[in-house]
């Protein structure tokens, strides 16, 4: 199969993506063992062109090619069997387009159809079904869970989500950042700078590097909120309430903080295509320093005192683990997929230049429990911090403005941005038509790999656990119905 | 142990004392002001801006600030709920305390029933997580709505009324209904955000199913996009006091 190679936030010709066939896509996958990032269908006239785009995590190169199946075709060969990586990718794709991958081992409903999903079935003694949702007991996004249990023991959790399909890509066939950034109302930076980028991309339009920095110093701040919030969430799920609140309140001074900055709490309207609409100056750099040194001193002070209980501890040791083997079958990304043992970070990978200049790894032994997931959040949340200060520092070098004027959109093109979110890469490709008009709009959030994660962690554990499991990964739902 | 409590003592205290004069910074965008002049309504993403009379719809407004210039101006004021969806059309020249005196006029049985304890059942119906945040964000520690016997329950039998977030999709609505349903007399309904009260910026998708906001009585119209959690706690205070 040939592929058309390029880097991240880059455009190519869409007229030259090559097209194959889906032997000659499994040959290349057993060959270049790469990981896919898209695999979606456009209709094209009568047929369906399905895209394929894999990354090469080493290298930090992308691949693009394509299949085409004309009317006649109805099905394919799945791939799933071989490479589980793909089973939601080929769930989504038969359910768009209803060419059906033979032999997939489970394919259900993805986001339509709920009245018809065919749940699995378990029989036998002491076995019963815990059914949760849509509705849950919680403030939190709608979602059917399907606990089969033997006692209180889960033998297999069953997901079936879809509640928060709106046709959102759709709606970005004619897009906005507004629409991009409430995408997912707890990613917002994240999915308004993976939008951005890829309108950026395909316009080749460069943004001022102050601007540059100040989208990366919200992006981190970002990562820090939440962060904080979900160990505070853990904390309160294994009723450590001393942790659930001092983290629910230090989280609070920095989307303040992010208030001060961009009139959000959330970081809304800090930025379109072609810069950012608000400064940070040298007050306001002063203020966001003095509050993560503040926070960090904080999220210290409480995670060490949480760490020596025992308590805490044997709460989320060997609790909820997916082992790397297992991790790396399912195609899992970012923070979930390093707890895990994945080497695998988008900003590092793909050779985010601002970030490369001041990387430094967290050091970190990976289990794949919520002990490893807790860890590595708290770790990230101190990284996070790093960043923040040295891109304030980078502020004082770089004056060239905060926008830029945006070239016309070319016709025919196709582009990718992949951002790394707090949960993980957030893959957007916009594909344009003749007349520069959008034709495909696609979005893959990292939740969209890793739901399938927390339903191989919850087995085995006592069902009391679910929540703690649950929080640790805290997926998004909108992110994966779009 | 110890060094539970020296947390807890390094922490202090850190709930806002007066809820209901709290200040929030002034780069927050809230009520706006508008005044005569010729406005440009294609700038708004939701068409909560309309040239003609001037005026701003909150329940259509994502406060994103895109329309800010000499004649429009976002205040920090953020009490912007009401329990009349027109009163949320703020007109030209329109005052922030024109707007609080009409704002807010409860049924005379809501102060006599829920005054002292309203338990809340929250439907997240197709939002983006974001107004959710922001509720769990008003029981934390700073905003502690709970003190005022406000609370999200588990179940709507328990629940005095329910919140609803988000445009309210297609495989949402039923289950939204029957929540509504399950939910013991007398019981109130919360619009919250910009999404529920008019689908915000996704009212143009063809996934929604709306029919719930147009079959029964809504009481309380939060604007917000999200909803800052001050705006809920004081919305609700002033509905169930009013």
């Amino acid at each position: 199969m040939n592929w058309i190679k390029t880097k991240n936030n880059n455009k190519i010709n869409a007229l030259e993506i090559p097209t194959g066939t889906v032997e000659e896509l499994k040959t290349d996958l057993r060959n270049m063992k790469y990981r896919p990032i898209g695999f979606f269908g456009k209709q094209e006239f009568s047929n369906v062109r399905l895209y394929v785009v894999l990354a090469d995590d080493s290298l930090g190169d992308i691949y693009v090619s394509s299949i085409l199946f004309n009317p006649d075709i109805k099905s394919y060969d799945s791939l799933t069997p071989e490479f589980p990586a793909f089973h939601n990718f080929e769930r989504e794709f038969y359910e768009d387009f209803k060419i059906e991958p033979k032999n997939h081992p489970w394919l259900k409903p993805l986001r339509k159809n709920q009245d018809e999903y065919p749940f699995f079935k378990m029989e036998g003694e002491d076995v019963h079904e815990v059914a949760v949702g849509p509705i849950h007991a919680g403030v939190i996004e709608p979602g059917h869970f399907r606990f089969m249990c033997q006692g209180e023991k889960i033998y297999n959790l069953e997901i079936m989500l879809g509640y928060q399909h709106k046709g959102i890509e759709e709606l970005m066939l004619n897009p906005n950042n507004r629409l991009a950034e409430s995408i997912c109302g707890d990613s917002v930076i994240a999915y308004n700078m993976a939008f951005s980028q890829v309108i950026e991309a395909l316009t080749q339009t460069t943004i001022p590097k102050r601007a540059q920095l100040i989208r990366r110093i919200a992006l981190e701040m970002e990562r820090m909120a939440i962060h904080i919030g979900d160990l505070g969430a853990i904390s309160g799920d294994m009723a450590y309430l001393m942790g659930a609140s001092i983290f629910g309140t230090t989280r609070t001074l920095i989307i303040n903080t992010m208030l001060e900055i961009s009139g959000s709490r959330f970081g809304r309207g800090l930025f379109d295509v072609g810069g950012v609409n608000f400064d940070i100056d040298k007050e306001m750099t002063k203020k966001i320093k003095s509050t993560i040194d503040e926070v960090l001193k904080t999220v210290k002070r409480t995670a060490e005192t949480m760490l020596k209980k025992t308590s805490c501890i044997s709460r989320m040791e060997q609790t909820g683990t997916v082992s790397k083997e297992t991790a790396v079958l399912l195609g899992a990304v970012g923070m979930a997929a390093r707890a895990s043992g994945i080497n695998i970070d988008s900003r590092y990978d793909f050779k985010d230049e601002w970030y490369l200049k001041y990387w430094q790894n967290t050091e970190f032994k990976p289990a794949g429990d919520v002990w490893s997931r807790f860890m590595l959040r708290y770790k990230e949340i101190i990284q996070s911090a790093a960043f923040i200060n040295n891109f304030l520092d980078e502020l004082d070098n770089n004056k060239d403005g905060l926008t830029t004027s945006i070239n016309n959109i070319p016709p025919n093109t196709f582009a990718i941005s992949i951002v790394e979110g707090w949960r993980g890469e957030i893959v957007h490709c916009a594909i344009t038509g003749a007349d520069s008009e959008f034709i495909r709009y696609k979005i893959k959030d990292a939740s969209f790999n890793n739901w399938y994660m927390l339903s191989m962690a919850v087995r085995n554990n006592g069902i009391s656990d679910f929540p703690l499991c649950n929080k640790s990964f805290n997926l998004s739902y909108c992110g994966n119905d779009l | 142990m110890f060094d539970t409590i020296k947390l807890k003592y390094f922490q202090g205290n850190q709930y806002i004392k007066d809820i209901k004069n709290a200040q929030i910074k002034e780069q927050f965008r809230g009520f706006p002001i508008i005044k005569s002049s010729k406005l440009d309504s294609s700038v708004c993403p939701t068409g909560a801006l309309s040239a003609n009379p001037n005026s701003i719809d909150l329940g259509k407004c994502t406060l994103c600030g895109k329309c800010q210039c000499e004649a429009i101006k976002f205040t920090n004021k953020y009490k912007l709920a009401s329990t009349s969806k027109e009163n949320l059309i703020i007109k030209e020249n329109m005052t922030y305390e024109d707007f609080e005196k009409i704002a807010i006029k409860a049924r005379q049985e809501i102060k006599r029933v829920f005054s002292k304890s309203l338990k809340l059942r929250q439907v997240s119906a197709g939002g983006c997580n974001g107004c959710e945040m922001e509720l769990n964000a008003c029981s934390n520690c700073n905003f502690d709505m709970g003190r005022y016997g406000i609370d999200f329950v588990a179940s709507p039998r328990h629940a005095d009324g329910i919140v609803i977030t988000g445009p309210i999709t297609k495989a949402m609505a039923y289950a939204l209904e029957d929540c509504y349903k399950s939910v013991p007399e007398p019981k109130i309904v919360i619009l919250t955000g910009a999404c529920a009260i008019s689908g915000g910026i996704f009212q143009d998708s063809k996934e929604l199913d709306r029919t719930f906001i147009e079959k029964y009585n809504i009481d309380l119209y939060i604007p917000g996009c999200p909803v800052h959690p001050l705006t809920f706690i004081n919305a609700v205070l002033d509905f169930i006091s009013a």
